[in-house]
């Protein structure tokens, strides 16, 4: 290939092609919901056009030539040639998926074409008309051809666009054998040599590439020469083909299979984690440290010559000091926050897909898109976000017969929302369907035997069990949902993140699925403890209760165990002094403080000597420099400068059931 | 400093190493000075619990939280107490940093390369793992400390395999 190694482009083709491909999703739906806006149409069309060449430029030949036929299909209807129909738009978001598939498998370094990808290719292809003989050849594509037969003759112009037809053979022979059968200079060369402009390419080729090479790679090659030159394509004639069966082609197509994905590999592998950070966080980076350089300078002039009267100055200094570095905390932190929308933007199309899978109509609202979320956070609250939104769709909205029964609209609304509220973001989903079905989540529940039969129950508590491991109300199981994993793990991922998920629903108006998490996993509320002369910290949103329990409230169980009374349970005592050996603690319970701290629906008394206060607490992790401490979480500065402890609250149950199992 | 290659000088022919040398019960060792991030006083550390007892805690380095470890307990002797003396020597491996616990710092040397000795084997009796080296200094003898190995994650991961059953009956007492 050329001098400069592509492969360090490939992360960036990748990132910018999978964008692509959202816009085309993004405005394919909205010509299917009706939008006459030529401006779309054009949207769809650059982005396939540039996905084909990037394709190309970096070697991906299938993902190009896929991408070429879909272009061509936009093409017709860019140039008013074939008109917009619900068909189109649905074969058009397949070949989106298709290209996204074949996309990921490029990146990961495995063959990209499969049998899906052919039978889509060729089903575009037919629909292109002008190309009337195409099915024939993409028939012969997909069937194995011993080779092809290529007549290349170049234009004048063909080295000035920048192409080097020796480069299009080392390509063609990474497909396969590649004869040269003649080379013949056209008739466009001058007569006299003196004449002649070495700028102007006045060649042309008979080639002949052996192997089964599908039509497709072949294309991809001559990709870039539109106009640039004269070319045919057929396969190879039968007695052609028999006469250079022989060995050749056997051997051929193996070694071509070989060397490509490899070279990906290595791109693949390389591929880290990364942000795009707007322009704008980075100029507010750049001037914050601008002003903490100007007070930097002024400190140190202080300090230079100091005498008692420039206390004043010095205060002042300390004051502009401690205002940039907060601004510059604040400034670096929001570079790891990145809009909502971006998760968001995938709903469009599962709604569309769902509406056609389960006969329902939908109506899809989007706010709050720009609210801000840590990129770690973002990351995980996707997979959750699309159960809800299934679950919403499938559960929760009723079919349009029984919506126009109840007195509704046919079509249904779902909405999503996201904002800030008191340091924290919410995410809210709301339908306008039937509401949780009390009746039968509580006959499912008893079923299942999570409640006793007549128990009664208030909304909260029937809301509640929904999000009970095993539990699902689906009459009969679909494909989307109501395989049993379901809103459990909905709250366990969100609890992960350090947030917490509710429901409130209304019997017939709907309900409303509410997320709320923290603006950052990098900063947790945490109450400060004290177990003898350390500090230990315990997350907030993890504590039920704290109290003082009395001598006599403790009993001890067979095993030594220790227990108390705790809203109609008996919990067991895990005494922190013990689980992480310290030797100046507090040892009797009623002279300690016994924490509450629930994880999994597990809760355990967690005994401490003192409360010393809520503070919020960045949290650092103790792996960087040194290794992962069962029963801690990390490690965070206090004031004072020196570290504190953070208390991996289901690392410490699950140590406290350890040791009461021994 | 400067050797002319062609003047060929086999023994001084690689250039020399620079060590910062310690002593630790008066024994004098040698750490390689491109490992060293600073040298600080001795400060109040923050014990982590079920650690071996030669990890004395952590503490905050500009904002990182770092082990630090005591050089006498790794080595089996017995503990000093902390005085005004007493140094904590950071030192990085491969970006992990943490700090070394020695009685005092002495000096930065050159010491050539052919002047290392391999350590002899002393049996069982003395753990010589953590030397790289012995080497001869103005007529004293330095023992070079192999930072490496001092803070190998598996090292520390062998030695605990033992720790969590002794930890566990401790938690059920």
């Amino acid at each position: 290939m050329s001098a400069v190694d592509l492969t360090q482009f490939h992360k960036t083709f990748f990132e910018e092609s999978r964008e692509g491909l959202d816009a085309m999703e993004a405005a394919l739906l909205a010509l299917d919901s009706g939008s006459t806006d030529h401006e779309l149409v054009h949207t769809i069309f650059r982005a396939a056009h540039s996905i084909k060449g990037g394709a190309a430029t970096f070697g991906f030949v299938d993902v190009a030539a896929f991408t070429h036929v879909a272009e061509s299909l936009l093409e017709e209807v860019r140039s008013e040639r074939r008109a917009v129909d619900s068909g189109l738009i649905e074969l058009l978001l397949r070949s989106v998926d298709c290209m996204r598939a074949m996309l990921e498998r490029s990146s990961q370094g495995q063959p990209v074409a499969d049998a899906e990808s052919e039978a889509l290719r060729v089903e575009l292809v037919r629909l292109v008309s002008g190309e009337v003989a195409e099915p024939a050849a993409a028939a012969a594509a997909t069937a194995p051809v011993s080779g092809w037969n290529i007549a290349f003759t170049a234009l004048p112009h063909l080295l000035q666009t920048g192409n080097d037809p020796l480069r299009l053979f080392r390509e063609l022979q990474q497909l396969g054998r590649l004869e040269v059968v003649r080379a013949f200079v056209t008739d466009s060369a001058p007569a006299q040599l003196s004449e002649l402009d070495p700028s102007q390419c006045h060649l042309g080729w008979e080639l002949r590439l052996h192997g089964a090479v599908a039509r497709g790679d072949i294309d991809a090659v001559f990709d870039w020469l539109d106009g640039d030159c004269e070319l045919t394509i057929a396969p190879l004639v039968e007695a052609v083909a028999a006469v250079a069966m022989p060995a050749p082609d056997t051997a051929v197509p193996k070694p071509v299979a070989g060397p490509r994905p490899v070279r990906e590999t290595a791109a693949a592998s390389s591929e880290g984690s990364s942000i795009r950070v707007g322009i704008d966080k980075v100029d507010a980076l750049i001037n914050m440290m601008g002003e903490l350089v100007i007070t930097q300078s002024m400190l140190s002039d202080i300090g230079e010559k100091f005498e008692l009267s420039q206390l004043p100055r010095l205060r002042d200094g300390l004051v502009q000091l401690e205002r940039a570095t907060r601004e510059l905390q604040d400034s670096v932190m929001r570079i790891r926050m990145l809009p909502i929308g971006s998760v968001f933007n995938r709903f469009p199309r599962l709604v569309h897909d769902l509406e056609r899978k389960l006969d329902k109509r939908v109506r899809l609202e989007l706010q709050g898109e720009h609210t801000e979320l840590d990129k770690t956070v973002l990351e995980k609250i996707g997979d959750p976000l699309v159960h809800l939104v299934r679950n919403a769709i499938d559960h929760g909205l009723e079919s349009p017969a029984q919506r126009k029964a109840a007195g509704k609209s046919e079509t249904g609304t779902l909405k999503l929302n996201a904002y800030h509220e008191s340091g924290n973001i919410v995410v809210q989903i709301s339908d306008d369907g039937a509401g949780l079905n009390h009746a039968a989540i509580v006959a499912k529940a008893q079923q299942r035997g999570l409640i006793a039969a007549g128990q009664e129950l208030n909304d909260a508590e029937v809301a509640e069990l929904i999000f009970q491991p095993g539990f699902s109300t689906a009459a009969q199981a679909t494909d989307l949902s109501g395989r049993g994993v379901g809103m459990d793990v909905v709250r366990r991922n969100v609890r992960d993140l350090g947030g917490s998920v509710g429901v409130r629903s209304v019997s017939g108006k709907g309900s409303t699925f509410t997320i709320t998490l923290p603006l950052t996993l990098a900063i947790i509320d945490g109450l400060v403890t004290a177990v003898g002369s350390e500090r230990y910290i315990v997350p907030l949103t993890s504590i039920v209760e704290s109290l003082r329990l009395r001598a006599d409230a403790v009993r001890r169980i067979a095993g030594g165990g220790e227990v108390f009374h705790f809203r109609d349970e008996y919990l067991p005592i895990m005494r922190l002094h013990r689980a992480f050996a310290c030797t100046d603690a507090v040892t009797e319970v009623e002279r300690g403080i016994v924490v509450v701290i629930e994880e999994d629906g597990r809760r355990v008394g967690l005994l401490v000597d003192d409360l010393l206060g809520q503070q919020q607490a960045v949290v650092k992790s103790l792996e960087a420099h040194y290794r992962r401490v069962q029963g801690i979480s990390g490690a965070t500065i206090l004031s004072d400068g020196s570290v504190a402890l953070i208390v991996d609250v289901g690392g410490v149950v699950r140590l406290g059931q350890r040791s009461r199992a021994a | 400093m400067y050797e002319d290659p062609m003047h060929e000088d086999r023994r001084s022919a690689a250039p020399p190493l620079q060590q910062l040398t310690f002593s630790l019960a008066d024994e004098e060792y040698g750490v390689d000075i491109l490992a060293v991030r600073e040298i600080r006083s001795w400060s109040r550390v923050t014990r982590i619990p079920q650690t071996p007892d030669y990890v004395l805690g952590v503490l905050n380095l500009r904002g990182a939280i770092v082990p630090i470890m005591d050089l006498r307990l790794r080595f089996g002797l017995q503990r000093e107490s902390y005085g005004d003396d007493t140094v904590v020597i950071i030192v990085a491996i491969t970006e992990r940093l943490f700090g070394i616990v020695v009685d005092a710092v002495s000096d930065v040397v050159d010491i050539e390369p052919s002047a290392i000795k391999p350590v002899p084997d002393m049996g069982a009796v003395v753990d010589t793992r953590y030397l790289k080296g012995l080497a001869t200094y103005a007529e004293r003898m330095v023992m070079l400390l192999d930072v490496e190995k001092l803070m190998r994650p598996e090292d520390v991961e062998t030695l605990e395999a033992a720790l969590p059953a002794i930890q566990e009956v401790e938690v059920a007492a």
